[in-house]
């Protein structure tokens, strides 16, 4: 099976989601992009939303999946939450984080994605916590697959 | 004496603050309420120019930081009519009071000794009795409300029973707004001899509370929401109830003599006040109770009003918004739910526009759960809101809810 062109890196992700909040001038803009990111977002499945998978930390309820690996070792994850706006904050991150390599994931600074979007100062202190949670989650998981054995 | 919002909102420096590029609508003061000047002032006024520790020193700061401090406690007396000063203990707060009666009431607790609770409590009514159900086997018994936060007596005699200990209620509900019928309550717990412990956090801001005439055994409030500091409250025991209370926690000031074998204890209040107490923020209290004093709460409490039903009022004009409790006569504290939207998405969004409130369980789980809901957001209001506040609310709602479509 072969893979779909590969995704551009998480690095080159960041810049052009920065670029893509560079336009948005207000805050009502910046949290429509964020809601409408969130509407796309696909739903886990009640089967999903499992106490196994919630993310504590997070003011609303999130989750956080970690699907089997691809072949080539890369790490991919799904998430959801009650909440509009912190869907679309998942939306954000599972577009930088999700399937890349463990080492890839473990080079970026948790917090650049906050800090690159201008988000930091837009979220409560609780939605931050929220979001570092779902990043510590994610930086966890690649901790320990890149500390296990190597995939092919 | 009549009541001029806006005479009361220039005593509150907080509320000419902008936030986020607006200016700030404050509709949180059931978490807690703003400070007017007379309490900064009193506080900074005592740091500056009278304190000393209370109770022992025999100097002169120590003598008038000590008259200070008991001032505070002749304050509440008088808010709550209580009999004396021997029936009002100082604490940190409501959560710290109810902590003393059912740590107090601990070792007198058998196993399967009950304590009934309604499933309207904030959690800091629910967890002491938790405390005595894992470390004492008491059993809690849960008294359901109807969707208005109404009790109903009938059914709470019902759950009386041989082995029932206390009634523990609160006397306004944090999210439903809706008072409770404490007299009645205490007086079907007399005639069982049952204690009653009443949380008024709520009842004391919006109403005239008289402990005397509600017969409950207990009654506990904290300062902050009473437009007080923080850290402190006060915990109302009738003096055979109080007398009957082990000591909660022990320290300085809360004994009579210690040996290296045994140990008397002080009399109430006192021993129920171990350490040294938040003094400031018992000068302060009284400064918020004095306060509110001087101001006319008939015409407070109309202007409440007035701020809620402006608010149910304009909040059904919205399609998707259920408003929680409908009690006639509830505070203005109102919990409302958006169809598809979530209560911290709405609190965000308002808080981008100045205006703030209060999104979240409001530290009652089991009512969330009686309600089938897992949050709800919660406007509620303080003498210093306007009627133009709750437009610019209600615009701003309207303004959330076009974002989260």
């Amino acid at each position: 099976m072969t893979e779909a062109a590969p995704p551009p890196s998480a690095e080159a992700r960041l810049e052009q989601l920065a670029a893509d909040f560079s336009f948005l001038t207000d805050w009502e803009e910046r949290y429509g992009h964020v809601i409408e990111l969130g509407r796309a977002l696909p739903e886990l499945s009640a089967a999903e939303r499992i106490p196994e998978h919630r993310v504590l930390g997070c003011a609303s309820q999130v989750w956080l999946i970690r699907d089997p690996d691809g072949p080539d070792g890369r790490l991919h994850f799904r998430a959801d939450s009650d909440a509009h706006i912190v869907r679309g904050l998942l939306a954000l991150v599972l577009s930088v984080y999700s399937h890349r390599r463990p080492e890839e994931i473990l080079a970026l600074d948790p917090n650049a994605l906050s800090a690159r979007l201008g988000l930091a100062q837009a979220l409560s202190s609780q939605r931050s916590n929220g979001l570092a949670s779902v990043l510590a989650r994610i930086r966890d998981h690649a901790a320990y697959s890149s500390a296990g054995e190597p995939k092919r | 004496m009549g009541f001029d919002v806006q005479v009361v909102r220039a005593q509150f420096p907080i509320l000419a603050r902008q936030v986020n590029g607006k200016p700030l609508v404050y509709l949180d003061s059931a978490a807690s309420a703003q400070k007017p000047e007379a309490v900064i002032e009193a506080m900074a006024g005592a740091m500056r120019h009278s304190y000393a520790n209370v109770h022992r020193g025999l100097h002169a700061l120590a003598s008038e930081t000590t008259q200070a401090y008991e001032s505070a406690r002749t304050a509440i007396v008088r808010l709550i009519n209580a009999p004396s000063a021997q029936n009002v203990v100082l604490t940190k707060g409501a959560t710290h009071a109810i902590n003393i009666v059912a740590g107090g009431l601990a070792p007198s607790i058998q196993p399967g000794d009950e304590i009934i609770l309604t499933v309207m409590e904030h959690h800091s009514n629910i967890v002491p009795w938790h405390l005595l159900r894992e470390r004492r086997g008491a059993v809690l018994k849960w008294l359901d409300v109807d969707d208005d936060g109404g009790v109903d007596i009938a059914a709470l005699e019902r759950l009386i029973g041989p082995r029932t200990r206390v009634i523990a209620c609160t006397h306004m509900s944090n999210v439903l707004g809706a008072g409770t019928p404490a007299a009645r309550i205490a007086a079907l717990a007399r005639d069982h001899g049952v204690l009653t412990l009443f949380d008024g956090c709520q009842a004391i801001v919006h109403e005239q509370v008289d402990v005397q005439a509600l017969g409950c055994d207990f009654y506990v409030f904290g300062a902050h929401k009473l437009y007080g500091p923080t850290g402190i409250g006060a915990l109302y025991g009738r003096t055979e109830a109080l007398e009957a209370l082990a000591p909660f926690e022990g320290g300085g000031e809360m004994i009579d003599t210690v040996e290296q074998e045994r140990i008397t204890y002080n009399a109430p209040p006192h021993r129920f006040e171990a350490g040294t107490p938040p003094i400031l923020e018992a000068i302060g209290f009284k400064a918020a109770i004095d306060w509110l004093s001087g101001q006319d709460r008939a015409a407070i409490a109309g202007h409440e009003r007035a701020l809620r039903d402006r608010l149910q009022a304009g909040l059904a004009g919205f399609n998707a918004v259920q408003i929680h409790g409908q009690a006639t006569e509830k505070a203005a504290i109102v919990a409302f739910s958006v169809h598809h939207a979530h209560p911290h998405d709405i609190a965000q969004l308002l808080d981008q526009q100045g205006v703030a409130i209060r999104a979240g369980h409001h530290c009652a789980q089991p009512l969330m759960r009686r309600l089938g809901v897992s949050a709800t957001a919660r406007a509620s209001f303080a003498l210093y809101n306007t009627l133009d506040e709750v437009d610019v609310f209600l615009a701003a709602l309207a303004k959330a809810l076009r974002l989260l479509g």
